[in-house]
């Protein structure tokens, strides 16, 4: 390092022209969040639903079970019946344990009718263990995110 | 030596496993002569979780989310690696199309592991500035993941036998415009740091390890090319169409702090060179090899090693012909290179040794698994 150099903090002076170039507050990237809700991508695998058919209001799910199987945590269960009448299995109750999910999106691969999907939701938070754990009514409904207040 | 406890010149230490500087859980207990080091011991385990019993117990699909919360920084690479190794071991590879992808999200999670390293090593040094802007270049990859697969840290962005995803709309320029703006930026750090007089004291002639030491430790990645040894499996041993890119392999001299920092610089820009490469010929084509729903390979074992940004990943399964490994062994990076942080350390300052930790660019949860 020459002297000229080391006497008048060159280097140091460099490095403080870079920072004083990102002062701009055009440049700021920071995101307000929760008063600026974030871009969530369209593909984005936050909290489960299962759809419901638009036309009749009916579960799309057929209780096949392979989602239970494709899950690497084992971690959802379904109950299903057999109509005697349309010897169909009818869709008891879909439990989802959000607490050990991965989002890994294997039972959303797995779903051969849709009916499974991993929704943009992110908010997941619960004051209990349980409610960590959605039962097939919070799955159709959806979760409801406390609604903050400013 | 006898003596009171007044004349006592060694002091053993205990550094983590809660230190902000050791990135983790890592826990060191180092002797100290004063401020000098006489010798460390790493005691590792905190976040342990045996990912690699775990595999015995899932099916090879199932297995795979799980290798993305090894190493957290570079899960893309991991899954590569698995994917790769599984892909093997049922005789198949990944469509043209596929691999094009594969390279190039993997060399922008090499960025962004890179950028993760930066930004937290000149944290411990004591610059605070870089890890604001490492965070906001490496927020660019994360979003492009994020909008290919739906998740931005751990991924599982790759399925065996190629992608479950295709390409979203803009996926090509997205990424260019990432190379793009982060070229400058690399430029950027360094005006920041190499030129800076505090970092170069800080760093050079600090944990100074030879080539030798490197291959006697098996040391590899960043470190070991530090070091002056031209090794880099993209070139020695190409997977995943690496040999069609053009790119050279960085190295340095002295295998010192400073070197391992200039050679991930220079990897940073080898990387955008390849991004823009596999880019620019994205082959048509399928996404999905044909490979069977259920995986089951014939009896027989398979080692696949990758370079992670961090150094070697290999992958080693056991395959018993059933849906299940019989045995998957992981080789992990960041594990081989924490080995040589005692002949690191030995006889630096203190001080030194967050430095030299630093540099090893250990993520915990790889050390572990």
């Amino acid at each position: 390092m020459s002297l000229f150099r080391k006497i008048f903090l060159v280097d140091l002076l460099q490095g403080l022209r870079v920072t004083f170039r990102t002062q701009n507050p055009k440049n700021i990237v920071t995101e307000q969040y929760p008063q600026q809700r974030p871009m969530i991508a369209e593909r984005y695998r936050g909290a489960p639903r299962l759809n419901i058919n638009p036309e009749n209001g009916q579960t799309l799910c057929i209780a096949c079970d392979l989602c239970s199987l494709a899950c690497p945590e084992n971690l959802i269960v379904v109950g299903w019946e057999r109509n005697p009448e349309t010897k169909r299995k009818d869709l008891i109750t879909f439990t989802y344990d959000t607490s050990r999910c991965m989002f890994c999106g294997l039972c959303e691969d797995a779903c051969p009718v849709d009916a499974l999907e991993l929704t943009q939701d992110f908010e997941l938070a619960s004051y209990s263990r349980e409610g960590a754990i959605f039962d097939r009514q919070t799955l159709e409904e959806g979760i409801r995110p406390t609604k903050y207040r400013f | 030596m006898s003596g009171t406890f007044l004349d006592s010149t060694e002091l053993v230490l205990n550094m983590g496993p809660q230190h902000p500087s050791t990135h983790g859980v890592l826990r060191v207990i180092v002797k100290l002569d004063g401020e000098r080091v006489l010798g460390t011991e790493c005691v590792i385990g905190y976040l342990h979780r045996g990912v690699e019993k775990i595999a015995e117990n899932r099916t090879y699909t199932m297995f795979a989310p799980y290798v993305d919360r090894m190493d957290y920084v570079a899960a893309v690479s991991n899954g590569l690696g698995y994917c790769l190794a599984v892909e093997k071991l049922l005789n198949a590879e990944a469509t043209p199309r596929a691999q094009a992808v594969r390279v190039i999200l993997t060399e922008l999670n090499r960025i962004g592991s890179h950028l993760l390293w930066l930004g937290t090593h000149a944290l411990d040094i004591g610059a605070i500035t870089p890890l604001f802007y490492c965070m906001r270049e490496r927020e660019y990859t994360l979003n492009i993941f994020e909008k290919y697969c739906g998740a931005r840290l751990t991924t599982h962005a790759f399925r065996i036998g190629g992608l479950q995803y295709e390409t979203y709309e803009g996926f090509e320029k997205e990424v260019l415009d990432f190379c793009d703006l982060f070229e400058p930026k690399v430029d950027e750090y360094e005006e920041l740091l190499t030129g800076n007089r505090i970092w170069v004291e800080r760093l050079t002639n600090v944990g100074i390890l030879n080539a030798d030491d490197c291959k006697a430790y098996g040391v590899t990645g960043p470190m070991l090319r530090a070091a002056g040894v031209k090794w880099d499996i993209r070139k020695a041993m190409p997977y995943s169409g690496y040999e069609k890119y053009d790119f050279e392999v960085p190295t340095r001299e002295n295998g010192d702090t400073f070197d391992r920092y200039m050679v991930r610089m220079a990897e940073m820009r080898q990387s955008v060179r390849i991004v823009r490469q596999a880019v620019a010929d994205i082959p048509a084509g399928p996404i999905m090899a044909k490979v069977p729903k259920i995986i089951k390979p014939p009896v027989g074992e398979s080692y696949v090693s990758i370079e992670a940004p961090k150094g070697e990943l290999g992958y080693y399964i056991v395959s018993d012909g059933s849906t299940q490994p019989y045995r998957c062994r992981v080789r992990p990076p960041s594990f081989v290179n924490l080995q040589a942080l005692d002949k690191m350390a030995r006889g630096s300052l203190v001080a030194d040794l967050v430095a030299i930790i630093g540099t090893t660019d250990i993520v915990l949860g790889e050390v572990d698994r």
